[in-house]
């Protein structure tokens, strides 16, 4: 399996800070796989966003997207297989309807209308919004507008699908909604996902959860691995899955519990298994 | 901002309505432009039934044309009177001192009058039935010829539509800020001028570096998706011209040549 993004020895410090936002990172990304990085607010994790399509340039250190060094001169190569998706759908809502945002991406690429069309139709068509492009950014709810960025970014067919916690300004509905579509895109095609996040059932469906905590790797593993250190977590100053939550709630009124990770299916059957048993 | 008409625009799928916006945007230029060749009352009924045929192609309702004339109405009196008194010539009905109400007076206060409510009928017309967003669709290809002086049509195209697409953004943005003020005390549109000047100050601020973080991300998002400036892009949204502004085009020539024929 190749690599899609390799990550090395990454440094960034923003012009007039004093401390480095990114301190010597280094990450590999296989094809096809969905990273979640969690961390709290200044971990970094948006930065680390931002060096990986060149919207940063590192201060020290390398990037290569699909074989590709980030450099000056193929930075737009890489931005054409690199798309990302922002925090704040009103502020990435470009063109003047649905279907121009979608195309936007297509037209800075000088691509032919004909194809423009079919794309803007089947981008538009995964997300569910084909009834919707005509209609102007101002009349869409955010969960709508958010699924219109994502068509934007599918309709240029890209590798990797960075999502730069996207689904934070979403309702629970909402949010639930959009990884579907995402975790449907990966079933069709080899995506490769990196999802930055707050948000840990967005975490808990990733193949792999990286820690990222002032702008190092603190910790990385599957969701498993990493949510069963609960109380570790939670001094990090982010959040456990509501399983785990329990689990420590049964814990602490002294109910045996297994001390590896379970999501809630396993929860379920290893409560049913414990009151059977007694 | 209910009140007014013009810049509104009204939905509907009339013949006027599906004509392309370049055809429209033209026309009603060249209508205002031939106004001003009517001068006698043949020449003036027939503008006015052309304008009135318009209007009814566009099926919009006649109200609204109505009260795009109202905010102009004291614009309108007020030129219309000073034609009444200050033109001279013809039979004098009624005299006092320098003032006077004379035959050429009165018709040409009529004229005056007629002239006003044609250009904000058709003005009007072009506004309800044309789309923001067309008419600037309409403009850039319009000015696309300035290309070769150098003027940067696509860019300024682009700030258009972005402008046009962040108006309702931008609106809904100042309602919040003027919400959350008021929830803190801030009293808009009371006290004398110097007051009330002063109360804008804490809407307008948030709004100004609200705008920049807004245009900050946009140019990111933009960046991110590939933006490298105006040539080499295509476009996704093309202006075709129909028959119908064939018909549209020939039946203001026929009018110009109807003018021509009837003025005096």
């Amino acid at each position: 399996m190749t690599e899609a993004i390799q990550i090395d020895h990454l440094s960034y410090t923003y012009p007039d800070a004093t401390h480095p936002a990114l301190a010597d990172v280094s990450l590999d990304i296989a094809q096809g796989e969905w990273v979640a990085i969690i961390g709290h607010n200044g971990s970094g994790k948006s930065t680390l966003a931002k060096n990986i399509n060149g919207l940063l340039a590192p201060t020290s250190g390398q990037v290569t997207v699909a074989g590709l060094p980030l450099t000056e001169e193929n930075i737009w190569d890489i931005r054409a297989k690199v798309g990302i998706v922002f925090q704040n759908p009103d502020n990435q809502f470009v063109g003047a309807t649905v279907g121009d945002d979608v195309a936007f991406g297509l037209e800075n690429r000088g691509m032919p209308r004909d194809e423009m069309i079919v794309r803007v139709d089947d981008a538009l068509e995964q997300v569910n919004m084909s009834a919707f492009s005509s209609r102007e950014p101002a009349r869409l709810s955010g969960g709508q507008k958010q699924r219109v960025a994502i068509a934007g970014i599918i309709a240029q067919r890209p590798d990797i699908i960075i999502l730069d916690e996207a689904t934070s300004m979403l309702d629970p509905a909402g949010r639930l909604e959009v990884l579907q579509l995402i975790q449907a895109l990966r079933e069709r095609q080899s995506l490769t996902v990196l999802s930055i996040t707050h948000d840990i059932d967005e975490a808990a469906s990733a193949d792999r959860v990286i820690i990222l905590n002032d702008g190092a790797i603190k910790e990385s593993g599957t969701p498993a691995e990493i949510f069963a250190r609960g109380p570790e977590l939670i001094e990090l100053g982010l959040d456990v899955p509501f399983a785990e939550r329990l689990k420590h709630a049964l814990i602490s009124r002294g109910i045996n519990m297994p001390a590896h990770y379970l999501d809630e299916e396993g929860l379920v059957n290893y409560l049913w298994t414990l009151h059977s048993t007694m | 901002m209910n009140k007014l008409i013009l810049g509104r625009y009204i939905p509907g799928d009339s013949w006027i309505h599906q004509l392309d916006p370049r055809t429209k945007l033209l026309a009603s230029f060249y209508y205002i432009g031939i106004i001003f060749l009517a001068n006698d009352w043949k020449s003036y009924l027939v503008m006015t039934l052309a304008t009135f045929f318009m209007i009814w192609l566009s099926k919009v309702k006649l109200g609204f044309f109505l009260r795009g004339v109202r905010p102009m109405l004291w614009l309108i009196l007020f030129t219309v009177l000073l034609q009444v008194f200050f033109t001279t010539g013809g039979k004098v009905y009624w005299q006092w001192g320098w003032l006077a109400i004379t035959q050429f007076g009165l018709s040409n206060g009529a004229f005056i009058f007629m002239r006003f409510v044609l250009i904000i009928f058709i003005s009007t017309l072009l506004t309800l039935t044309t789309q923001p967003l067309s008419l600037a669709d309409a403009v850039e290809s319009l000015l696309r010829p300035l290309r070769v002086l150098h003027v940067p049509v696509t860019e300024l195209a682009l700030v258009l539509q972005i402008a046009l697409r962040f108006v309702p953004t931008l609106m809904d943005q100042t309602t919040k800020i003027m919400n959350a003020q008021r929830a803190r005390g801030v009293d808009f549109g009371s006290g004398n001028l110097f007051q009330q000047m002063k109360a804008v100050v804490p809407l307008l601020i948030p709004l100004f570096v609200d705008s920049f973080s807004i245009a900050e991300d946009l140019a990111t998002a933009m960046d991110a998706r590939g933006y490298q400036g105006g040539d080499g892009r295509s476009k996704f949204r093309v202006l075709k011209y129909h028959r119908r502004d064939g018909v549209a085009a020939a039946g203001m020539i026929v009018l110009t040549g109807l003018l021509l024929l009837l003025r005096a």
